[in-house]
């Protein structure tokens, strides 16, 4: 069957608008992701409808910080305190906010370097 | 006035094979709010993908969750080819969805023993692993291991079936298709098993499509959502429908995978009678350079492998979103207004898979 | 009456940071094809009634006080027994951040018991062993 998964980069001041659009064409939040490059963070959030796949990709900077998106998808917030915890990737505003406990590991961050 | 007090859930609970950590806020009897707590299983095995190459980090990528093993390794090798560009042989493909659908019954008759258990039906359970035993005889046949086994590899699959094992797993599915019969119908229609499941745990279509429920939890309210229609493996030769009911409570959650078993057994009969013969792998050159998301759909619901590779034979990102990950905000809602002796029932009707959760 | 717990102990199994393979099997030894129960041993969910404690999984930062407090809650005479080489020495996870070990870093261990996953017969086999061991430890109780 033709389906779609397509990457979409966006810029920080779009993502808002974005996922909000995606809420009301009645789109399912699927993963919040993070991946480390060498200057920042490369978040790809991905939504699905049917059986079609987007994800809105923003590459920020490591010291950058993003607004939650759980005011919109409330299921995004395990997703979200999993990468602000190993990235730490700074995001604000969360609906439930363990502060870096959810996984409660002894090594802070330790996706932020390599080795 | 009612009171509050907090009640701590697990880790370790007779009930959970796995260790999960629930704050349950109670007024009296009633559960107000439910605050999970995980942790206990994380090893931290996707940084190991920077130590290890692309192609042993599938021996990694098994052992993520024991029952979900083979799906994981399909899943990650169908990334890392789809990537790179690398055509599957044809007969590679079917092994690998025959292997995967006995996967599924494998982990739906451990379910169902285990909700039986629960409840205290401990005759089910006994004769729900009892059956089970024969697919895992089928797997140490074919492949030498009964519940890690490795035959997914980048390129296609590392062992073979010849005709007498087809044959063996064909006449399996037969017999099994019969013996399930009595215990489905025992558990269906048991009064007990009725009184407690039905209206436990309602989720409309709506909610659990806003909240992110996946899998069976999604087809029990009624969104016939299943990953296997988007074609990847052999299941574009296949004929698969989605199995759903529309109540949405834990009754049909239980009706969901209970149909789900013998609609698997005929699929493995289908796949059987319309194998290929040819290869069942292809040489891997090159490092991956690239991106890709695959979604492949495993017991519990649907599962996301995202890979990305910069030209080293070292991966820069595995990132695996496990059903479970997004079954559990539903699970929390669904928490809100039950009694505290149904908490353990309700948590089994997701089927959570903590370790797959956590890697 | 301390000289006939080795013929009908009671069983506690945790999962500490497994990957679940182990526990399958580990419940599939009471499933009627590999019966432990024909030895008289009970599953029980309850550390102040075991005898035999079944650990599976290494230890991570989260794991650890909770096998620890486990093994305190325990009655003696007791005896431990590993499944699984993640339990014996942390397994093909043994580099990752967040695993110190198997579980002989936290708790004393009786038997080990390896594989990947470790099949029923083995378990068995690692099961009685403990048995003797844990003759030898009551007899030693009682010699005081």
């Amino acid at each position: 069957m033709e389906n779609k998964n397509t990457v979409r980069e966006i810029r920080l001041e779009q993502l808002f608008p974005e996922v909000i659009n995606k809420k009301m064409n009645e789109w399912r939040f699927v993963q919040m992701c993070a991946c480390r490059t060498p200057d920042g963070y490369e978040l790809s959030y991905s939504f699905c409808k049917y059986y079609d796949m987007e994800t809105l990709r923003l590459v920020i900077g490591t010291d950058d910080a993003i607004s939650s998106i759980t005011q919109v998808y409330p299921c995004a917030a395990i997703q979200e305190n999993e990468a602000a915890e190993l990235f730490g990737v700074k995001i604000e505003n969360m609906s439930v906010d363990y502060h870096g406990k959810l996984i409660r590991i002894d090594k802070e961050t330790p996706f932020k370097e390599k080795g | 006035m009612a009171k509050r007090s907090v009640v701590p859930f697990g880790p370790q609970h007779p009930v959970l094979p796995e260790p999960i950590h629930l704050d349950l806020v109670l007024e009296d009897e009633t559960v107000v709010e439910a605050i999970p707590s995980i942790g206990f299983v994380h090893r931290g095995l996707e940084k190991l993908v920077e130590k290890k190459d692309f192609k042993q980090y599938v021996y990694i990528a098994e052992r993520i969750c024991g029952i979900c093993s083979c799906g994981h390794g399909m899943g990650y090798c169908e990334s890392i080819e789809h990537m790179m560009g690398i055509e599957v042989p044809r007969r590679a493909q079917y092994l690998r969805t025959i292997w995967q659908e006995m996967s599924r019954m494998h982990s739906h008759l451990l379910w169902l023993g285990l909700l039986a258990d629960a409840m205290g039906f401990e005759s089910l359970f006994m004769e729900a692993w009892r059956l089970r035993e024969k697919i895992l005889d089928m797997f140490d046949l074919t492949t030498g291991g009964r519940i890690i086994f490795s035959v997914n590899c980048v390129g296609g699959c590392l062992k073979d079936m010849d005709s007498a094992m087809l044959k063996a797993i064909s006449d399996t599915m037969e017999t099994l298709y019969e013996d399930m019969r009595p215990m489905a119908k025992t558990f269906l229609n048991d009064f007990t098993v009725q009184s407690r499941l039905k209206g436990l745990g309602v989720m409309d279509r709506q909610t659990a499509l806003m909240t992110g429920a996946v899998g069976p939890m999604l087809r029990a309210s009624g969104e016939p959502y299943d990953a296997r229609l988007l074609g990847y493996a052999a299941y574009n030769d296949l004929d698969v429908q989605p199995v759903t009911e529309t109540d949405g409570d834990s009754y049909a959650r239980c009706k969901v995978r209970i149909k789900e078993l013998f609609q698997t057994a005929n699929l493995i009969r289908e796949a059987i009678s319309k194998i290929p013969e040819g290869d069942i792998a292809v040489p891997v050159k090159g490092n991956p350079d690239g991106e890709y998301f695959m979604r492949i759909e495993q017991p519990r619901g649907e599962a996301i492998y995202y890979t990305k590779g910069n030209g080293t034979k070292n991966l820069d990102r595995f990132r695996l979103r496990t059903p479970t990950t997004s079954n559990i905000p539903p699970m929390v809602e669904m928490l809100k207004g039950c009694q505290l002796a149904d908490v353990p029932i309700l948590i089994l009707t997701i089927d959570p898979c903590i370790s797959c959760t956590e890697r | 009456m301390k000289k006939n717990v080795s013929k009908s102990p009671w069983l506690l199994h945790y999962d500490a940071s497994s990957c679940n393979g182990c526990d399958i099997e580990v419940l599939d030894c009471l499933t009627p094809r590999y019966d432990l129960e024909r030895f008289g041993i009970i599953n029980t969910g309850d550390p102040f009634q075991a005898d035999i404690l079944l650990i599976t999984g290494g230890v991570n930062s989260q794991t650890g006080p909770v096998v620890k407090q486990l093994y305190s809650q325990m009655p003696d005479p007791k005896v431990v027994v590993a499944v699984g080489i993640c339990a014996c020495t942390g397994g093909v996870f043994k580099e990752c951040y967040n695993i110190k070990g198997g579980i002989d870093t936290v708790i004393p261990v009786d038997v080990y018991v390896p594989g990947c996953a470790a099949r029923p017969e083995s378990i068995i086999d690692g099961v009685l062993k403990a048995l003797k061991i844990l003759d030898e430890k009551t007899e030693a109780m009682n010699g005081k």
